[in-house]
């Protein structure tokens, strides 16, 4: 065990906020920003957004129709696995299940995993599980504002009962997949699934 | 990372670069490489697989963060190595690479 | 390569904290003793680790600011509003306090004489430290007028005020007793009553003034924040600079490690 360095306290919770935090977790108030790489800067009248079945067929909106989908507000907690969580984000978004059934319609078919594809070139994977049933968004819209890029606007995908590696910045595509594939950090030594409550930080753990 | 597709539409990688302010360089990763490798690698040269140029490794971009670094190559922005560091490990990805020099030479 | 040769696997050791010597609001210098120190060359960096009671962990590199030839290692450290071991190193930690680092780490951001010059030295804030180590080394190696007029040097430093020029006395010290040491201050925010020189951030006309020659094939080395590193390494090389002759290390957004 390293020497303890007198009087370095780190980040400490408070008492108050110590139930919503998952094990290791402290609480802040900043919204820290963590990249791979530059960021995108991709024009509105660019982008589209893309949910691409197994199956080869591939539901697609541009920025003006996916922005007129039936959108929702969500007040959630993130947590980040380098161990800082922010209480009460308020996103606004559309929810996967609606992306999911508009696209649906359009004869895209249903596969058990996802991967989320972004400009960059990062990539996460999740279980269909976990992006259905209301708890996952693609969200363009931060505490009331247009999401910023540095916090992955124009939309980054949101799933806020995994680790925030999961809620994918500068998102352009939902492939479904018959089989699951691990994305970029978690190809490099983190979780497959990342759920902070059971502290599923890296490859190995529980 | 990025699979080949015989679809048009492809996540595009990014237009217009920011000054990305939270960009270092190799030196930021000389540590991290130490529990990897025994030589110092900010000296070593490593060839992209992108675009073929060959660079010493502390002058490429790292973005480094809590979660790990990742190596991208000044001339083409392609991602040269990847680094991780968990409790028990250092995962290092060099695909982004095609090679590495290290001088044996230790001074 | 092989392990275990002449190049030993950084390990972690313990140092203590012999002296802390303010340098500027802002910045401190840690002089700290380091039994089985292997010696540096300067330019190089330690990593350094704190732990929490809890057992909670914080890493981050610094540049050692004194010259190979001391017997004690020193870093200076800024003190970084939204930092989290900044404000532990620049306010909390005291002389006879343990402190946890690795090194020395670095091998291309390093200058030592053989490399030779004539010697240009650019930097911004804190990347200020590495650079001050050269200039030490440069300083105590050569010890005749003749070897310094064979290695002559020179630094522009660019800082937002006067009074946060790290170094800014020793620095004076230096280039008064040395003619071949030409010390260039630009300051961007503010300056003192009565100031003549630069008051703006180093541009290309800038280093046209006050970099040596191309021609002179001078070993030139950039640090500090991210913007300010590339732009000073476009302008050299538009100037003609040799590309390989231009070392750079960037600090990222705030000018040294959070």
């Amino acid at each position: 065990m390293p020497p303890f360095s007198r009087g370095f306290l780190g980040r400490r919770q408070s008492a108050a906020t110590a139930g919503r935090l998952p094990p290791g977790q402290y609480e802040t108030r900043d919204f820290p920003v963590l990249s791979a790489g530059p960021t995108p800067q991709t024009p509105l009248a660019k982008w589209d957004f893309a949910l691409r079945g197994a199956n080869g067929q591939i539901a697609r909106w541009t920025w003006e129709e996916f922005t007129a989908l039936p959108r929702q507000t969500t007040t959630k907690d993130i947590h980040c696995v380098t161990k800082w969580s922010k209480f009460d984000t308020v996103w606004e978004g559309i929810s996967v299940d609606t992306l999911l059934s508009e696209a649906a319609a359009k004869g895209v078919a249903s596969s058990p995993f996802v991967l989320a594809r972004c400009d960059g070139g990062y990539t996460t994977n999740v279980p269909l599980a976990d992006v259905t049933g209301g708890k996952a968004w693609v969200a363009f819209m931060y505490d009331g504002k247009p999401l910023p890029p540095e916090h992955g606007g124009p939309a980054r995908l949101l799933v806020p009962h995994l680790y925030f590696w999961k809620s994918a910045k500068w998102v352009r595509e939902l492939r479904l997949m018959e089989n699951d594939a691990p994305g970029f950090w978690e190809s490099l030594g983190y979780h497959n699934y990342g759920d902070p409550w059971r502290e599923q930080r890296y490859a190995g753990d529980e | 990372m990025n699979s080949a597709s015989s679809e048009s539409h492809e996540p595009v990688v990014a237009g217009e670069r920011l000054a990305d302010a939270r960009r270092v360089d190799g030196n930021a990763a000389a540590g991290i490489l130490s529990e990897v490798f025994v030589q110092d690698l900010t000296a070593a040269r490593a060839k992209c697989a992108g675009c073929g140029v060959t660079r010493t490794i502390g002058t490429l971009i790292v973005y480094a963060h809590g979660m790990g670094m990742v190596v991208r190559c000044p001339g083409c922005d392609r991602v040269m190595l990847r680094l991780a560091r968990t409790p028990t490990h250092v995962w290092l990805d060099s695909t982004g690479a095609t090679s590495i020099v290290i001088s044996r030479d230790a001074s | 390569m092989s392990p275990g040769g002449s190049a030993p696997r950084i390990a972690w050791r313990l140092a203590t904290v012999i002296d802390v010597v303010p340098e500027t609001p802002r910045t401190r210098t840690l002089v700290l003793n380091v039994p089985g120190w292997p010696g540096h060359r300067a330019g190089q960096h330690v990593d350094v680790r704190l732990t929490a009671e809890d057992g909670y962990q914080a890493e981050r590199s610094y540049s050692i600011a004194s010259s190979p030839g001391d017997t004690r290692l020193s870093l200076t450290v800024e003190r970084l509003s939204d930092g989290e071991v900044s404000p532990y190193l620049s306010e909390v930690l005291h002389a006879g306090d343990m402190l946890e680092l690795r090194g020395p780490i670095g091998g291309y951001f390093v200058w030592d004489i053989p490399t030779g010059g004539p010697l240009f030295l650019v930097g911004g804030g804190s990347g200020i430290v590495p650079l001050m180590a050269m200039l030490r080394h440069r300083s105590a190696a050569l010890a005749t007028a003749d070897a310094r007029q064979r290695l002559p040097a020179r630094l522009l430093y660019s800082s937002r005020r006067w009074d946060e020029v790290i170094y800014r006395d020793e620095l004076a010290r230096l280039a008064e007793k040395d003619p071949t040491l030409q010390v260039t201050h630009t300051l961007t925010r503010e300056q003192p009553e009565g100031w003549s020189g630069f008051h703006r951030r180093i541009d290309r006309a800038m280093l046209e003034e006050v970099a040596w020659p191309a021609s002179d094939q001078p070993r030139v080395f950039v640090c500090g924040p991210t913007p300010l590193v590339e732009s000073v390494a476009s302008s050299l090389v538009e100037l003609a600079h040799q590309p390989t002759l231009i070392k750079t290390e960037r600090f990222g957004p705030t000018g040294g490690a959070v």
